[in-house]
């Protein structure tokens, strides 16, 4: 049949029972992205006839004859579609793998009305960005920076505070808009309504503030925060200081993003790629006692069939560390007993997904089936199922494999009895959370295929591809340079991808094939076997003197970590951590456990851990609060730990975890108590039956994770003058790249666009141990600042070399080096010094790269060993109305307080602040993964799982603290996981503080509250 | 997503098509339900949108709908003098948990055979006591309530080789006074109950319970109720179910609450 695609005609004969997703992809349209495969999420939309539909719910054959638009069909690169620039300007992207849907859905809505936009973007799921840069990208709101005033303060610190060239720039994407920023607004209307002549809902009626005047401040050298700056030497006429750190830079893929160009995972095309397919077991414990595949693998077009019986019996974790041993090693790529429904049976490797299928419907399993268990505090009781028996304790770093017990932390500091016997008072109280999907709008794939030398190579959807490789290695017993890992784009992470789930697979059927092998995860399998957050029941108990200080503190935890330990100890511990040494008391004490059930296996999730212990320490606070009758941010004035205090949780902690000086609680505390008590002027519904109330939690978070994080980065001058980065840690929106070229380009006093940036390939860059624990600014930035500094100082010197003018006499600008009258290009410079040898190997505690593409020119590098570690803090505060007969939580007000040092790229940041309280509101009102009785996951499709839309989360006012990291790169914290750790808490409050009535449970779904109300 | 079992789709041009049409053999309508799952008992697939059927045809006796209507198009259907109830064609429209996009492809008659609770034209159709026509395989035809249509959870009167081949909305239901209300765990999510409440002319009212019922249920009253009977009558329903949008307590009792809106609406 014939149809038009962008003006060009296809002929093709579509499968029968084919999707117009797949048949456009298969032709190489890969802008069509598929997020769901269920016509839920749209990022597989696309126009037929000027109509939007979601092409993976489109039968193929019907779109015979007709004209199909993609969003690459909108617009290019270099012209971009109106809609487009305008995502581009709002800087309304993270991970970018929803905008192809998102802009051509809103390609359509140019003339709908503003108030009817939530319903409409209903069907476009984005789980980064928390939908506030998507309606002002809707809504026309600029955020970034624009050319002529993206940190170009040749005039010095006072170019911050003027507005010159930023005329009609109305976000925060520049310094001097971020100025205007002193006073929040207390004008948005409220979600879903639109008033008279104010900005529509949402949108970013006012940028963040507080960065700027940090700004003026760090733009002189001489402060600490400036140090890592290029120097000026002082000369009458200095060199022109193009400073980008601090400004809303945006980020170097956004035309590519927009217009579907930008490259993800699976979006390639191999000739002859075999497709692979997982059989799934139907029972939660089982033993297979015989699985028959003749008929499977004499199927036409199956290449090869694996089960338990023909693969490693290495056992590794799921799960990957910097060091491996953090997680227990409990896993195989292929095993006898089932441990939870869903888990791997068998595979097959075929010509198509559909024969795949076809060969896993033949094979023929048979199973002794076993008693199960799914709960937790069942566990370790006589006579439960043991998961794990088989395995021995200490091989494997299983606490206690004879009940079930993965990990566990008792320690007590103080006297917890005598600080309870002190109190005037005393609270206590039992929280639970629910199971969490990650959701990634890209499901976990992998690509892999052998390359011209025999070498294993997979393309991955990953935010550790380091790790893969040294896991993937000493799985299948490879040397480590014969695998090489890297991503392209990565579609989403938010811990879900610190993960082996489909590279020992693919690995596997690469090595046994020869040929190249895909195994692209769906969202199903998203929703029921890829790790979910761990739940977790807390209990705690406080005690305080009458006048509100802590005297005792005991938290109890229970985690289920499901059939498998990954990340199970991690969590468990990082759980315990910082939300327990956040307060001074005189007496703690901690009694933590995780444990194996056969539920779907728990794993790594934003805030790890964190949220959940968070939830039941600063809910049983608030209840303090209302005990002492006081106010609860005094309540955490009075007993949060101050830069001086020790950090406790059951021993004094070491001293690699300090607050860097630049403790900035006590200034989110009062940025949002003051801003909730400004109000926004959205009033709550009218009516007896809706109830009004405010409530706060508060958040703290180590900057680095414990015991090492690693990154080695170098940045070359090129012969031709260009500067290539070369960093290890992968870009899934959390915007490293954007900050890495500002880092970059602030130390060699360029523009961050001038970089050629590579990156998360274990062949081309250094080694870096993955972008997870929030390290993307302050361990990988701070060794590509460290790299682009050393640089900078090797091109004063080849210009001295080769002129002769001291090496002091030479100032970077963006072209060359100037010293005086004395100017020499770049080019010149890179062409006059012999290349040093660079290092064909780098080796890192815990992995190993070959860099065997190191471009040529002058390079230097950087690292860092994230070996100190600094603190940061988060208030979220919300006012909600309750609505007593249905339950309904209606959010008036959303304030967020963040302590991120020095912001390097502000929109960015906010970015990030938004994204982890949407991914927290989903938590605290929406999202339930729901298990069934045979332990099969009922919620298994996004209509059942529900993400937050546009429509459910409310506009957050983000401020930012004025503080100044020693640690981090021009002052810098990270600020990724940590603004979702409170929001939970902070709805639970809000709504106790409206009706009375506490919640001990999550979702506060509606349901859930008006039980509360009427049970 | 692809239906990789299926090795052949037929366009239906004849009723006389749709004798391919088996527990092996699906119908096809718009799609978003087909192939929003897997399917993995389907060898083929019968396309139903080439007969041709005119989407929404006004008659005396009301307004037909055909199985094969897209929301979209019942969406926009412009309102017709006298026809109080045309509000609720739009409404019931909004309580899809699909986008305006699904909009574009879901059929009337595909969401009704899909038979979910919170099947929005269920809502609709029981509503305004849709009579549903169908085409039993034997060639036969057949007119049933919308109510008796539905069986339950997922459950219809179908067979296999049974088709939906439209529903009829009689001229006094659009001529009546309908209030909507839609509540879901979410301000658009998927709802967790749907009610509507029809007051005719002549002062009859029907509460139509769907979305957290298993099956759509009325209440019937000669006459405007008071607050306290309906109240007490959504109450005594049992078919209230839990799912992932919505416990049964909780639909149960909403339920209750939004009935008493109803009638107030329509007072």
């Amino acid at each position: 049949m014939k149809f038009d695609v962008n003006g060009e005609t296809l002929d093709v004969s579509p499968r029968a029972g084919q999707s117009l997703r797949t048949l456009l992809r298969d032709n190489e349209h890969f802008e069509v992205k598929k997020g769901c495969d269920t016509g839920d999420c749209g990022a597989c939309s696309v126009l037929v006839d000027g109509t939007p539909i979601h092409s993976c719910v489109f039968p193929a054959h019907r779109a015979e004859g007709r004209a199909v638009t993609t969003v690459a069909g909108l617009g290019t690169p270099e012209d971009l579609h109106p809609v487009q620039q305008r995502f581009v300007n709002a800087a309304g992207f993270q991970c970018g793998f929803c905008t192809a849907g998102m802009v051509v859905t809103a390609s359509t809505l140019t003339d709908a009305d503003p108030a009817d936009l939530p319903r409409l973007m209903k069907g476009n799921l984005c789980r980064c960005t928390g939908y506030r840069a998507i309606n002002d990208a809707l809504h026309g709101v600029s955020n970034v920076a624009q050319p002529g005033c993206a940190g170009r303060s040749g005039d010095g610190a006072s170019g911050a505070a003027s507005g010159a060239g930023c005329a009609g720039h109305d976000g925060s994407g520049c310094p001097a808009a971020a100025a205007r920023a002193g006073s929040a607004s207390t004008t948005a209307p409220a979600p879903g309504t639109v008033a008279p002549g104010t900005a529509a809902p949402g949108t970013s009626g006012e940028p963040v503030t507080g960065a700027t005047a940090l700004l003026a401040e760090t733009a002189d050298p001489s402060t600490p925060a400036g140090t890592d700056a290029p120097a000026d030497t002082g000369r009458t006429a200095p060199t022109p200081i193009i400073r980008s750190v601090g400004t809303s830079v945006k980020a170097p893929a956004g035309a590519r993003i927009v217009t579907g160009q930008e490259r993800y995972t699976l979006d390639l095309a191999v000739p002859g790629l075999l497709h692979l397919v997982v059989l799934r077991s139907p029972h939660a414990h089982a033993r297979i006692t015989s699985i028959d595949t003749a008929a499977a693998a004499a199927l036409d077009g199956v290449a090869a069939v694996f089960t338990h019986e023909n693969v490693p019996q290495t056992l590794f974790s799921t799960a990957r560390h910097q060091n491996r041993t953090e997680d227990p090693d409990d896993t195989l790529i292929l095993d006898s007993v089932m441990r939870f429904r869903g888990q791997r049976v068998a595979v097959v490797v075929a010509e198509s997904i559909g024969v795949a299928e076809e060969a896993c419907r033949l094979l023929d399993v048979a199973y002794e089936v076993l008693p199960a268990n799914f709960d937790p505090s069942l566990a370790q009781k006589p006579g439960i199922p043991l998961l794990h028996a088989d395995k021995d304790a200490t091989e494997s770093r299983i606490a206690d494999p004879t009940t079930n017990l993965v990990a566990e932390m008792h320690g007590e500091y103080g006297n917890l009895q005598k600080g309870l016997d002190e109190a005037d008072v005393t609270v206590s109280g039992t929280w639970q959370t629910q199971r969490i999907s990650a959701s990634a709008l890209e499901t976990h794939g992998t690509v892999g295929w052998l390359d011209d030398d025999g070498r294993l190579v997979l393309r991955t959807s990953s935010q550790v591809p380091f790790l893969v490789q040294t896991e993937i290695a000493r799985i299948f017993d490879l040397e480590l340079d014969r695998v090489r890992v890297f991503t392209t784009r990565v579609g989403g992470g938010f811990g879900g991808k610190q993960e082996i789930q489909t590279e020992d697979l693919v690995t596997l059927a690469v090595l046994a094939t020869g040929r190249p092998v895909q195994y692209e995860m769906t969202r199903s399998d998203e929703l029921t076997v890829v790790p979910c957050r761990h739940p977790m029941r807390t209990r705690v108990t406080l005690g305080a003197t009458r006048d509100g200080h802590l005297t005792a503190m005991h938290v109890e935890l229970l985690s289920d970590t499901g059939a498998y330990g990954n990340h199970g100890p991690g969590t468990m511990f990082h759980g315990c951590a910082e939300s327990v040494s956040l307060y001074n008391s005189p007496n703690k004490r901690v009694d933590a456990e995780a444990v194996y059930t056969n539920n779907m296996p728990s794993g790594a999730f934003r805030g790890y851990g964190l949220g959940q212990v968070i939830f039941g320490v600063e809910s049983a606070m608030d209840d303090l609060a209302i005990a002492l009758g006081m106010n609860p941010f005094d309540l955490r004035r009075l007993n949060a730990v101050g830069p001086n205090d020790p950090l406790v949780i059951t021993h004094v902690e070491g001293d690699d975890l300090v607050f860097g000086g630049s403790y900035g609680l006590d200034q989110v505390l009062d940025l949002t108590q003051s801003a909730l008590a400004r109000g926004n002027g959205v009033a709550a519904p009218s009516g007896d039956e809706w109830k009004v109330g405010e409530g706060m939690a508060t958040a703290m978070i180590a900057t680095i994770p414990p015991r090492g994080h690693f990154s080695e980065a170098s940045v070359t001058l090129g012969l031709d003058g260009r500067y290539t980065l070369s960093v290890g840690t992968a870009e899934f929106g959390n915007g490293t790249t954007t900050v890495h070229s500002q880092l970059a380009a602030t130390a060699l006093n360029t523009d961050p666009a001038e970089f050629v940036i590579r990156q998360s390939d274990t062949d081309v860059v250094p080694y870096d141990t993955g972008a997870f624990g929030s390290a993307g600014t302050v361990v990988a930035g701070k060794a590509v600042l460290a790299a682009a500094t050393a640089l900078a100082l090797k091109l004063r010197e080849g210009a001295a070399s080769l002129t002769g003018i001291p090496v002091d006499e030479w100032m970077l600008e963006a072209d060359g080096l100037r010293a005086g009258s004395r100017f020499v290009p770049l080019a010149d410079v890179a062409a006059s010094v012999v290349p040093a040898p660079v290092p064909q190997t780098v080796s890192i505690p815990g992995g190993r790269a070959r860099v065997v593409a190191t471009p040529v020119g002058i390079t230097a590098t950087g690292e860092h060993d994230g070996a100190q570690r600094s603190l940061a803090f988060n208030v979220h505060a919300f006012r909600v109305a309750v609505h007593t007969g249905t339950g309904e939580v209606r959010i008036l007000q959303s304030v967020h307080g963040a302590d991120a040092g020095f912001v390097i790229n502000p929109e960015q940041c906010r970015g990030q602040v938004e994204g982890g309280v949407a991914q927290g509101i989903g938590t605290a009102m929406f999202e339930e993964l729901i298990i069934g009785e045979a332990g099969e996951v009922l919620t298994s499709v996004l209509r059942n799982y529900h993400l937050p839309s546009l429509s459910d989360v409310p506009p957050t006012e983000v401020y930012f603290a004025e503080t100044t990291d020693g640690l981090g790169p021009f002052g810098a914290k990270s600020m990724s996981e940590s603004p979702y750790n409170p929001v939970p808490a902070a709805l639970a409050n809000a709504v106790r503080n409206a009706v009375g009535v506490r919640p001990h449970e999550l979702p506060i779904s509606r349901d859930r509250v008006w039980r509360l109300l009427n049970a | 997503m692809d239906l990789n079992t299926v090795t052949e789709v037929r366009l239906a041009r004849t009723r006389s098509d749709l004798s391919a049409l088996g527990p092996t053999v699906a119908v096809l309508a718009g799609g978003s339900a087909l192939y929003g799952e897997p399917q993995h008992h389907l060898t083929a697939v019968v396309d139903l949108t080439t007969l041709g059927w005119p989407a929404l045809t006004v008659t005396e006796a009301g307004l037909e709908i055909a199985a094969t209507c897209t929301l979209a198009d019942l969406s926009r259907f412009p309102a017709q003098p006298g026809w109080e109830a045309h509000h609720a064609l739009f409404d019931c429209c909004t309580a899809l948990y699909g986008s305006f996009k699904v909009w574009n492809v879901a059929t009337v008659g595909g969401n009704l055979c899909a038979a979910l609770p919170a099947g929005p034209m269920t809502s609709l159709t029981a509503a305004l006591d849709g009579e549903a026509l169908i085409w039993r395989a034997d060639g036969s035809d057949e007119r049933m309530p919308v109510t008796s249509f539905i069986t339950g959870n997922k459950t219809t009167v179908l067979n296999p080789g049974d088709v939906l081949r439209s529903i009829t909305l009689p001229i006094d239901a659009v001529r009546s006074r309908v209030a909507f209300r839609k509540i879901a765990l979410s301000p658009l999510g998927r709802s967790g109950a749907v009610l509507l409440g029809r007051l005719s002319p002549e002062g009859t009212f029907v509460l139509t319970v769907t979305g957290g019922t298993v099956r759509p249920i009325q209440l019937r009253y000669d006459a405007r109720p008071t607050a306290a009977t309906l109240r007490a009558d959504v109450l005594a329903i049992t078919e209230w179910f839990t799912d992932a949008h919505g416990a049964a307590d909780w639909r149960r009792g909403v339920s209750a609450l939004l009935a008493e809106e109803i009638l107030e609406e329509l007072a």
